[in-house]
């Protein structure tokens, strides 16, 4: 448990805690544009211009968000692992 | 072999395997049941999670919500794709570490409080009985439509074969079907697809079709050509939409958090060995939902041009032979209002609300006759959105295999995800109900007698649901993830990510966030629905986008009673620090 880590552990882990919520927000910044951004809130604009005949606001909502977000958490779980490795503090 | 005999043929295959696995997995003890023994392998939980997700909404309703819709059904493909970065990122690994068997038994220990425990108990409840309720109709509506057996009684099939595998298999019984309802689920979604998009644009990869050019020599794409022929009936292009930024905003952010937030999801990711492998089975999950939820826009819009061009201006009596299959199962209604025989597709109700069909009465021209009141638009023809992926095959003129082949996936979908949804209502019955609250003393082995009687009581009255249906399927559901949101995915993230939240700020929030997305919903949908139109929704957002703004109210208050209340106790803060590292994640523990 918890209570009996050393202080330097304790460190370990809270420098462990803020590289992951920098991961974060960086993705989750990605996750909102692609969808929320690209897909509703910028969707007019972005119809302007095509992709492999798709307006291209269209295509981010119907498929091109899905396929950020598959990418996204593949990244999270390849770079986590090696946060875990890094910080000693892998399973 | 006709395909009324194949269809018999892939159902029952399919429904024997899944009894199959059902007898092989039986289990013996409360782990097994609840979270498989934790040892199941990250891909293979994608899968079943992928089945656990694509519900009959998903497989029946999607497209052809979407091919209605046009862009306004993007609410949904980002919505319940989205979900799944909030997941993998800021959930399942966490709860993984955790290692204890259920949602509201997080809640519960996190904040120290049986009534914590009992609000998520209640919240869970509700959530999936709404959801399920829809899976156990779509279950009714694939045997109508292609075992030609009555809704009920095909409800009562359904609810044997989940018996079967949930109370015998628990999450081990489920996890292995849901795998195998997955193949057979993907296998039938796409085939067809394939089919229409080669038949439609000549490209056999239906996400490439629609954006292709329609193979007519016209030059146009599929897209192009959807929106010219829409605009030239009167409707709106189907790449814009009709719901306001806010609003597709607003549904779509509530989709999004509320999958994140449903308990049957969440539990699948404390089955696996390790917290490291909920992050990647999440991604995993959504890779075998992407290949359903990308093939779906194009089925969406390659139904919808069909329909165009196969009924619109066309002689009843010429119209093709599935348009008469779904009139006669009252899906389909044609009112010939200008006397002309033809029939004319446009904008607006045909006539107020659904077919009511004048007995077995035939007009002039064979079609089935209503007493619904005509209503002044040019439109002729009511069509049920639910049938396009149905009637896809059909459509189509695809051989009898495949159509028996979408029946038996159609079925697959609502059973994965009803078994599902049974499996966590069960589990909150017997373990943080009774176990944890009620009756402490009970053994491990008194505790799985209840869980299966409680599976058993809970696929009863899922049958109930689906024998006397609520509304129709995507629209139940629209109502569960709303809920979700507003309540158990606030309490779970706060519970993570703050180390300070405490019971008083964490309760007071789910309340909120219940009560008043529950209000708003029951308002809108069932005390005043006729008010239920944007100029009088709270800042312009619809009732299946309030979710959203209950998470807000759920934080705000959290945050709020939390700052004038006591601090949790060190030994919750410490747990906290401790599920936030992946070290020392062991096998769900007997306790």
């Amino acid at each position: 448990m918890a209570e009996n880590t050393p202080i330097g552990e304790r460190e370990n882990r809270q420098a462990y805690w803020r590289a992951n919520l920098r991961l974060l927000a960086v993705l989750l910044t990605i996750w909102f544009v692609v969808s929320f951004g690209f897909g509703i809130l910028l969707e007019d604009w972005l119809n302007q211009l095509h992709l492999f005949g798709f307006k291209l606001g269209f295509w981010f909502a119907q498929q091109g968000s899905i396929f950020t977000f598959v990418v996204l958490i593949f990244v999270y779980a390849f770079r986590m692992r090696t946060l875990d490795r890094q910080f000693g503090v892998g399973d | 072999m006709d395909a009324q005999n194949l269809t018999y043929l892939f159902v029952g295959v399919s429904f024997a395997l899944y009894i199959g696995i059902a007898i092989w997995s039986r289990v013996a003890n409360t782990s097994e049941f609840y979270v498989a023994g934790t040892g199941v392998h990250p891909v293979l939980n994608g899968m079943a999670t992928a089945a656990d997700w694509m519900s009959a909404a998903s497989f029946i309703s999607m497209a052809g919500l979407i091919a209605f819709l046009g862009y306004d059904g993007s609410v949904y493909l980002m919505g319940w794709t989205g979900g799944y970065v909030l997941l993998a990122l800021l959930l399942a690994p966490y709860l993984r570490k955790y290692g204890k068997f259920t949602v509201p038994e997080f809640i519960g220990d996190r904040y120290y409080s049986d009534a914590a425990r009992l609000v998520a108990v209640l919240c869970l409840i509700f959530i999936s009985f709404t959801y399920v309720a829809g899976q156990m109709r779509g279950v009714g509506i694939v045997f109508s439509r292609f075992l030609e057996v009555e809704v009920d009684l095909g409800v009562i099939i359904g609810m044997a074969i989940v018996f079967m595998y949930a109370v015998l298999g628990g999450m081990k019984g489920i996890t292995y079907t849901q795998v195998a309802q997955y193949c057979v689920m993907i296998f039938a979604y796409t085939v067809p697809a394939i089919f229409i998009s080669l038949l439609i644009t000549g490209n056999p990869v239906p996400q490439l079709g629609l954006g292709a050019e329609v193979a007519d020599g016209s030059g146009l794409t599929v897209l192009e050509k959807l929106d010219s022929a829409l605009i030239e009936l009167g409707f709106t292009a189907y790449t814009d939409g009709t719901k306001s930024t806010i609003d597709v905003f607003a549904i779509t952010a509530a989709l999004m958090v509320g999958t994140a937030g449903l308990p049957h999801v969440l539990v699948r990711f404390f089955t696996v060995p390790k917290a490291s492998d909920a992050r990647i089975s999440a991604g995993w999950a959504l890779v075998f939902i992407a290949i359903l939820y990308t093939t779906a826009p194009a089925v969406g819009a390659f139904a919808r041009l069909n329909f165009i061009s196969e009924v619109n201006e066309t002689e009843y009596t010429e119209t093709p032979q599935w348009f008469k299959n779904w009139e006669d199962l009252g899906l389909i209604a044609w009112q010939d209002k200008n006397g002309d025989g033809a029939v004319q597709y446009r904008p607006g109700a045909p006539f107020d609300g659904k077919p009511a069909f004048d007995g077995d009465k035939r007009g002039e021209h064979g079609e089935r006759l209503l007493v619904n009141p005509t209503t002044d638009t040019a439109n002729e023809v009511y069509v049920d959105r639910d049938i396009m992926v149905l009637a896809n095959p059909e459509i189509a003129k695809l051989p009898g295999w495949v159509i028996a082949l979408v029946a038996a996936g159609g079925l697959a979908a609502a059973l994965s995800t009803a078994a599902g949804l049974l499996l966590v209502i069960s589990t909150a019955v017997s373990h943080d109900l009774l176990k944890k609250t009620l009756m402490k003393h009970i053994s491990d082995q008194q505790e799985l007698r209840a869980a299966r009687i409680a599976a058993a009581v809970a696929i009863g009255v899922a049958g109930l649901l689906g024998i006397y249906p609520v509304a129709f399927v995507a629209q139940v559901v629209a109502f569960a993830f709303g809920l979700a949101a507003a309540s158990l995915f606030p309490a779970i993230l706060m519970g993570i990510f703050s180390k300070k939240m405490n019971k008083e700020g964490a309760m007071a929030g789910m309340l909120t966030g219940l009560v008043f997305t529950f209000g708003y919903i029951v308002y809108f949908k069932f005390i005043s629905p006729e008010l239920n139109t944007a100029e009088h929704w709270l800042f312009g957002i619809s009732p299946e986008g309030i979710g959203m703004v209950g998470m807000m109210l759920n934080f705000a208050v959290a945050f709020t009673v939390d700052r004038f209340t006591p601090a949790p106790p060190e030994d919750i803060q410490h747990l906290v620090e401790d599920i936030r590292v992946p070290i020392g994640a062991a096998g769900a523990q007997d306790h």
